[in-house]
């Protein structure tokens, strides 16, 4: 099934929502809860709008492809206490990115877990902390930052996230610093019981002129129906020049809502990748908010699905300022009976003249079963831009299938070697080579999974 | 007399609806040169493409034996891997595959399909350097993905020298020489000839007489309209060349 459409969305009339057993499990929180007051300001504004907007339904023009009932059914069980016995100190070697060098956070159950992690020396000024931990000692730079860019106004899940948010990572450079190796934040979850919910906050503030790269890896010693809900904000300085990469590898039965609130300043050069291997259910909101002029960034995506997966992502580019570069390049590639979703919505604002905003969305069905949507949605208020938008839906090209095969290739390696290709073209474009090594070669075992795929005779 | 290392007997075939061969007839013997000559549309790339395996065709007819060996039987693979290779006239651009990664998955295929040990890819790359020598490719060839923002004449050159690379045993040039210019059709005519032995054999598709300057024919074959309508020596091509190809449908013997 293909659809590829362009419309503004409009906003229905609310419905009904469920608000399930959320405001009394507030209640109950926050009375334990020990937080400065501002926080606890934010956490009741996120409670309030939560039980306001509920859980999107099908009827929500953004959610139309998504259905969150799962989530909206599940017991919510907010894990309170880490479950350590199901990790080891050897555990977080097996992931992705273990080999990496480098300063490495790791939560296990959305607690930070000092025994796992480690910091390497970092440059002056540099932390590289539990947020929690920065709340309690250090709020200043924190304080500044945190609520300003994932608002829960506009989100369910982001409202949830704030009102029980328990740590995730708080990352700053200050101006002028540059980290040489990237910056490892691993999130495990270890979830016996469906339902245990883990809300991860992350502040990433990169100073102006500064130099940083970021690694989020969501993965999975469990195979319970867990729910991740995930925030990070990305503040980007001036001149500032960041790679963040976000590897979402939940165990088949979770479910996985995150969002990137993501600031960039004047001038500033940002890559952003979002890779979607796991979970049963998983959607990324990325809104990259381009606040400084000249800036340019890549939001680059991949991802990868079988089964009865479903991967989401939900881009919003928002053109603030003149002169700033945005490309998007998502590529999706979807076995068995699984489907991908792309949203790309590219907001120019008025006075952002020169804006060039391109975007591509690519999937590739490995069956007949799988279904991508790819939604693109322009709306633009400036006069002098360049969008461009263009989303393909299809197999893989028999012409290079047979190419392939009269050079001696099997046919199942030359479609093999094509479906890797077609991930390759965005596993390239991360720029820290560890990173894209380990990447590339976990995302080659995950294709190496799926089934002999259908082959058209 | 040797054992043909292709034997084609009155192969019939077409796509839905259409027939494209109506009975082609044609052997070839090793260390043989056949040239296949004919105007556009009349069936040299099906031809090629059924050799080599192409999904899409219909046989409504006839055989082709290769060294012994139902050909239309085997997968294209397979063919590839038994010394059968085709230089396509459009050959495809593969972004993302790199082009040593798979002209050292394709060598290394056909070398286990002779139950001979695979080369690794320090050997690959000693063993490749110097067919890129001999036939003067830029380095860069290897580095690129496949055919991936080529030229047509580099596309054709890639062609010949992954054609030097697998050493077939049946080489199908399916107009290698169009879209290149004078020097670059030299430098693929050298390759090509320098790949001819004794026991091996090529069968050149052309459209225009000037390749055959450069790679002489054994043999000159005619094709219109899905038939061998006439077979000569190399002095065809230039019967050819100056009377054109009506001249040879009105008056001229079909061979027997
Ligand atoms: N797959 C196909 N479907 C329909 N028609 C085809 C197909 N392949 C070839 N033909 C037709 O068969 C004829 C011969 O084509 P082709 O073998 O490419 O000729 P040549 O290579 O001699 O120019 C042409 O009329 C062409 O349009
Ligand atoms: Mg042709």
């Amino acid at each position: 099934m293909v659809t590829v459409e362009t419309k503004p969305a409009v906003k229905p009339k609310q419905p009904m929502r469920e608000n399930g057993p959320y405001w009394e499990k507030f209640e109950q929180f926050a009375k334990i809860a020990e937080d400065p007051a501002w926080v606890r300001v934010a956490r009741r504004a996120g409670i309030s709008h939560f039980v306001e907007l509920g859980f999107p339904t099908l009827q929500d023009e953004d959610w139309r492809f998504t259905n969150v009932a799962p989530i909206a059914k599940l017991p919510f069980k907010r894990v309170l206490e880490p479950a350590r016995d199901g990790v080891t100190a050897q555990a977080p070697g097996h992931f992705t990115f273990a080999g990496l060098a480098g300063s490495k956070l790791v939560f296990v159950d959305g607690h930070f877990a000092p025994e796992f992690s480690s910091t390497a020396k970092l440059p002056e000024g540099v932390k590289v902390t539990s947020l929690a931990e920065a709340i309690a000692k250090e709020p200043a730079p924190v304080e500044k930052h945190l609520f300003r860019y994932a608002r829960s106004d506009a989100s369910a899940f982001t409202a949830l996230n704030t009102a029980f948010f328990k740590d995730g990572a708080f990352i700053y450079v200050p101006a002028g610093q540059t980290v040489p190796e990237p910056i490892q934040l691993l999130y495990v979850s270890t979830a016996k019981e469906d339902g245990a919910t883990v809300h991860v906050r992350n502040l990433i503030v990169a100073e102006r002129s500064s130099q940083v790269t970021i690694v989020e890896s969501y993965v999975s010693l469990s195979d319970a129906a867990y729910f991740t809900n995930s925030v990070t904000e990305l503040v980007v300085g001036d001149n500032a020049v960041v790679e963040h990469l976000k590897l979402q590898d939940e165990s088949h039965r979770a479910f996985h809502i995150a969002a990137v609130a993501a600031h960039f300043g004047r001038a500033s050069n940002v890559v952003t990748h979002s890779i979607a291997l796991g979970a049963k259910l998983s959607r990324t909101n990325i809104h990259a908010h381009l606040a400084g002029e000249g800036l340019e960034c890549i939001l680059n995506g991949l991802y990868l699905t079988r089964g009865e997966q479903l991967a989401d992502h939900y881009m919003i580019v928002e053109h603030a300022q003149p002169r700033c570069a945005s490309h998007e390049y998502f590529n999706g590639i979807l076995a068995d009976k699984s489907k991908g979703v792309f949203h790309g919505r590219i907001l120019v604002r008025p006075g952002a003249q020169k804006t060039d905003a391109k975007q591509t969305n690519k999937n590739l069905l490995l069956s007949d079963d799988a279904t991508a949507n790819s939604k693109p949605q322009l709306e633009i208020y400036a006069n002098d831009v360049t969008c461009t938008h263009g989303a393909t839906i299809g197999q893989l090209n028999d012409e290079s299938i047979f190419y392939l095969r009269a050079r001696g290739i099997g046919l199942e390696t030359a479609r093999r070697m094509l479906i890797h290709a077609f991930a390759g073209e965005i596993i390239d474009r991360v720029r820290c080579t560890p990173v894209r090594e380990e990447l590339d070669k976990l995302v080659w075992n995950r294709l190496e999974l799926n089934e002999k795929v259908t082959v058209n005779k | 007399m040797t054992h043909p290392i292709l034997a084609i007997q009155n192969l019939s075939a077409g796509v839905e609806g259409r027939q494209i061969l109506k009975g082609i007839n044609l052997v070839i013997r090793p260390g043989e040169v056949h040239a296949v000559m004919g105007p556009n549309g009349s069936g040299k790339s099906t031809l090629a493409s059924i050799l080599a395996g192409r999904d899409g065709y219909n046989i409504t007819g006839g055989e082709v034996i290769y060294c012994g060996k139902d050909l239309l039987e085997l997968a294209s693979e397979d063919r590839a891997r038994e010394g059968v290779f085709l230089a396509f006239q459009y050959p495809v651009e593969i972004p993302g595959v790199n082009s040593t990664y798979f002209l050292k998955a394709a060598y290394n295929e056909i070398r286990k399909h002779h139950g001979q040990p695979e080369l690794d890819a320090m050997e690959f790359l000693t063993f490749v350097k110097e067919k890129m020598k001999i036939l003067n490719v830029p380095e860069d060839f290897l580095k690129r993905p496949v055919n991936h923002g080529f030229s047509g004449g580099e596309k054709k050159r890639n062609e010949i020298f992954q054609m030097a690379v697998l050493e077939p045993k049946l080489a199908i040039l399916d107009e290698t020489d169009s879209g290149l210019d004078i020097d670059a059709l030299k430098i693929v005519a050298t390759g090509v000839n320098r790949l001819k032995r004794p026991d091996n054999a090529q069968l050149v598709i052309t459209h225009y007489q000037r390749l055959l300057n450069f790679i002489v024919p054994d043999y000159v074959h005619v094709l219109m309209d899905g038939r061998i309508v006439r077979t000569g020596g190399k002095e065809l091509a230039l019967e050819l060349e100056e009377n054109g190809y009506e001249s040879i449908l009105h008056g001229a013997a079909v061979p027997a």
